[in-house]
């Protein structure tokens, strides 16, 4: 399995809040998460990729991440000021706050690229 | 990005009765029944045309991308009644012809977000796949009138958007995670919507590093190829002016190089990632682009007697993994498994390195020229 670079990655589990829905383990891509115990249990950090589809449907709020899309292209982009044409382009970040989840604040800085 | 949605390509070339009054014999049986007031709802098919086919090929090597969009709202796959689920799609046309496809043989309704044009997962990244837009869509077109029941499937990856709690709260719509690929819901639904594991997991494999080259290397050609013939041609430099003996000489090597350092991180590195050394993207495009490098100067038996060769020689062993690995750091956007942390991690050593060897790689192929 493809792994990026090691205790990097800005998710935080706060186990105390944790009402072991489980939602976060079903929307991961990575596996990053489990339900032991009946609390959230991260259980392969550097696997994160700081999506934030985990905290964004925690409904008690016991996760945060700083979410955001690790794609080079797109944090030079938004350095430079400019815009691409794929997902990399970081024109239209900020204004899609009104419905992001209470505890995945969104990084400005890049977005990834269309698969 | 205005123009995303400016030209929507119609999902129904394959349509039953699309414009026609629901009521029609193709099908849309729920929208006809008669309580409801009769609603035209375009009616899509599972199969893909040519035209389909010739769409995916297009748009993966970049062509047309951002134009290549279907109008959001509802639509009916099979012979949907008011029990049938509710998948939730983009209006990228490539996203809503894979769940077409998925969805063959089975009955149901799509709705397609707003998300100009753009793919699930981008899109929810973006926000524009999202909450707002998802109750928004579900109040539009009237979903509570079409169904009886009040669950929505969506996209797992649209999950970085989408709050299901929240959607509830808004609308009374129970949102259900499928699985990452359209082609494993049969096998969700079957399974009493069940992903399992492998399902939920993103992958990147070989396939999925390929079907992302086309576009990277569009991106980088752009520079590369421009770059090569004018390196090539500036090899004709000599310090009494120009000698169209040396531009013949070195002229074509100069531009294969740069062709070279292109085609190693836009192609290579995305195919042989796994086996790289190194964490970083920069890092395994560079050492693939050193191993070039090498391989080139003495397979190709380049001459390395007089100082003037060997120091365009080492010229080439900056300048090519400078570019390769510059070319495949930008992968990492391509790629499913880097973060946004890691990559701000991975370029603050990254970006001054490759500058440097590009300088002082540039700065000896310069001197080389005048030694000569």
């Amino acid at each position: 399995m493809l792994t990026y670079l090691p205790d990097v990655v800005t998710l935080k589990l706060d186990e105390t809040k944790c009402n072991a829905c489980g939602l976060c383990v079903a929307v991961c891509p990575h596996g990053v998460l489990e339900i032991r115990e009946r609390k959230a249990r991260i259980v392969d950090r550097d696997q994160c990729i700081e999506c934030g589809a985990c905290a964004m449907n925690c409904a008690p709020g016991a996760i945060t991440v700083r979410a955001g899309v690790g794609c080079a292209t797109g944090i030079l982009l938004a350095q430079l000021g400019k815009s691409g044409d794929c997902c990399c382009s970081p024109e239209q970040l900020a204004p899609a706050a009104p419905d992001s989840g209470r505890s995945a604040e969104r990084d400005p800085g890049g977005k990834g690229c269309c698969g | 990005m205005e123009s995303a949605s400016k030209t929507p390509v119609s999902p129904t070339g394959s349509a039953c009765c699309g414009g026609a009054p629901a009521a029609s014999s193709c099908g849309c049986g729920a929208a006809s029944a008669p309580a409801r007031p009769v609603r035209r709802i375009p009616c899509v098919r599972a199969s893909w045309t040519r035209g389909d086919r010739w769409g995916e090929i297009r748009v993966r090597w970049g062509i047309g991308r951002m134009r290549y969009t279907v109008e959001p709202g509802l639509y009916a796959i099979g012979d949907p009644t008011p029990v049938s689920p509710v998948f939730v799609s983009a209006n990228y046309k490539l996203s809503f012809d894979h769940l077409r496809r998925g969805l063959a043989g089975i009955d149901g309704w799509i709705l397609v977000l707003d998300t100009r044009g753009v793919n699930v997962w981008c899109a929810a990244g973006k926000g524009t796949f999202g909450t707002a837009e998802l109750v928004k869509r579900i109040r539009e077109t009237r979903l509570e009138e079409i169904v009886s029941h009040r669950e929505l499937i969506v996209p797992q990856l649209g999950a970085t958007g989408v709050a299901a709690h929240l959607v509830r709260e808004a609308s009374g719509f129970r949102v259900v995670y499928g699985p990452v690929r359209a082609r494993d819901i049969a096998a969700f639904l079957a399974a009493g919507q069940r992903a399992t594991p492998e399902m939920r997991r993103v992958r990147f494999r070989i396939a999925d590093r390929l079907a992302v080259v086309p576009v990277e290397l569009g991106q980088w050609g752009k520079y590369a190829v421009p770059v090569a013939l004018v390196l090539g041609v500036l090899s004709g430099l000599r310090p009494g002016g120009w000698s169209s003996a040396a531009l013949a000489g070195t002229g074509p090597r100069a531009a294969a190089f740069i062709l070279s350092a292109w085609l190693t991180g836009a192609v290579l590195t995305p195919v042989l990632l796994p086996w790289l050394p190194g964490r970083p993207f920069t890092v395994k495009g560079a050492v693939l682009g050193a191993l070039v490098a090498i391989g080139a100067i003495v397979l190709g038996g380049l001459p390395l007697q007089a100082t003037p060769q060997r120091v365009d020689a080492a010229a080439w062993l900056l300048m090519l993994p400078a570019i390769s690995g510059f070319v495949a750091m930008n992968y990492t956007g391509a790629s499913t498994f880097t973060s946004l942390s890691g990559v701000k991690q991975e370029m603050r050593y990254a970006i001054p390195a490759v500058i440097i060897a590009a300088a002082v790689g540039l700065g000896l192929w310069v001197l080389a020229r005048f030694l000569a």
